[in-house]
């Protein structure tokens, strides 16, 4: 039996069309771009971004330049305190088309990453808006504390 | 308590300021004095996001906080005052007296400025503006999060070099 590809286990998702920017403090973003990839094997639906030695004008110019260069309209962030949502909310000025989505975690990238599928009817920016604010929603879900009981 | 650190710092409110200082300080309040964000709502509402409850954020020309920095300094909360620039930190010092040392936590890289840490770059007419600083007996030094060491103006400037 030929084993599954992405293609056929998620047969039309957005990653058909744009990638979504992930944007981080340190290596993060990164990381949790290489975890979506490690476990979907989607490889195409983020781009990861740091904002290593840069401030803050250049890390809007960077997100800037990397979404006018990939047509991403949805920009995942780490920190609602942090200079990369910051950014991220400056091109919400000039760029009102944009999506940020804040407090990005793993459970919130794999949903996304794995769950937009395009209906006929729907235009990509509503399904993007969806997918986003859905993503925020399992991303808010999936943190828990977990408490051990006595045997 | 008062106004515990006077920052430098390009990215102003951060995660670096709210939580790696914020937190182990107990900060009740975070003075941004810059002209430019005191003049614009926008902006403003814009760093307010990144404040969490129970912390309140203040906004001010450099004219400004120097007219209300005694009421700030009298505040039962220990508070952090954030500058983005030397320039604005440099004139905010000659307009306050008793600020005793400043802490210079990110200046990033920009055409015309060297490296000096990974977090530290400058132009040569910051590099006078800190030594002046300094000179006027404000004690400067570089300290990007509460656990690195305070690297003094001297070290940060005669290395020369990356450290």
């Amino acid at each position: 039996m030929p084993r599954p590809t992405c293609a056929s286990t998620w047969p039309k998702t957005m990653s058909d069309t744009t990638p979504a920017i992930v944007l981080g403090h340190a290596s993060v973003a990164a990381g949790l771009v290489s975890a979506v990839e490690r476990i979907t094997g989607i490889t195409d639906r983020f781009i990861a971004l740091s904002n290593d030695g840069l401030g803050t004008n250049e890390i809007e110019q960077m997100l800037r330049e990397r979404m006018e260069a990939t047509g991403a309209r949805v920009v995942f962030t780490d920190l609602p305190a942090g200079s990369c949502n910051f950014a991220a909310c400056r091109l919400l000025r000039v760029r009102p088309d944009i999506i940020v989505v804040t407090g990005a975690n793993l459970p919130a990238l794999l949903h996304f990453a794995t769950s937009g599928v395009v209906p006929d009817t729907e235009g990509p920016e509503d399904t993007e808006v969806a997918a986003a604010e859905e993503a925020a929603r399992r991303g808010a879900a999936a943190m828990r504390v977990l408490r051990g009981k006595p045997a | 308590m008062t106004i515990e650190l006077y920052r430098i710092d390009d990215r102003l409110v951060h995660g670096q300021v709210v939580v790696g200082w914020g937190q182990p300080m107990n900060i009740g309040f975070i003075v941004l004095v810059d002209d430019l964000v005191a003049a614009s709502d926008w902006e403003q509402e814009l760093y307010r996001m990144g404040v969490p409850p129970g912390m309140e954020l203040y906004f001010a020309s450099v004219e400004g906080a120097a007219g209300d920095i005694e009421r700030w300094r009298s505040d039962q909360r220990p508070g952090i005052l954030l500058t983005a620039d030397v320039e604005t930190m440099r004139r905010l010092a000659a307009l306050v007296p008793g600020i005793s040392a400043v802490n210079v936590g990110g200046i990033h890289h920009r055409s015309g400025r060297t490296e000096r840490l990974r977090y530290v770059f400058l132009t040569p007419e910051e590099e006078r503006e800190l030594r002046a600083l300094q000179d006027g007996g404000v004690v400067v030094t570089a300290q990007d999060v509460p656990s690195a060491r305070p690297m003094p103006l001297g070290e940060l400037l005669d290395g020369g070099t990356r450290k």
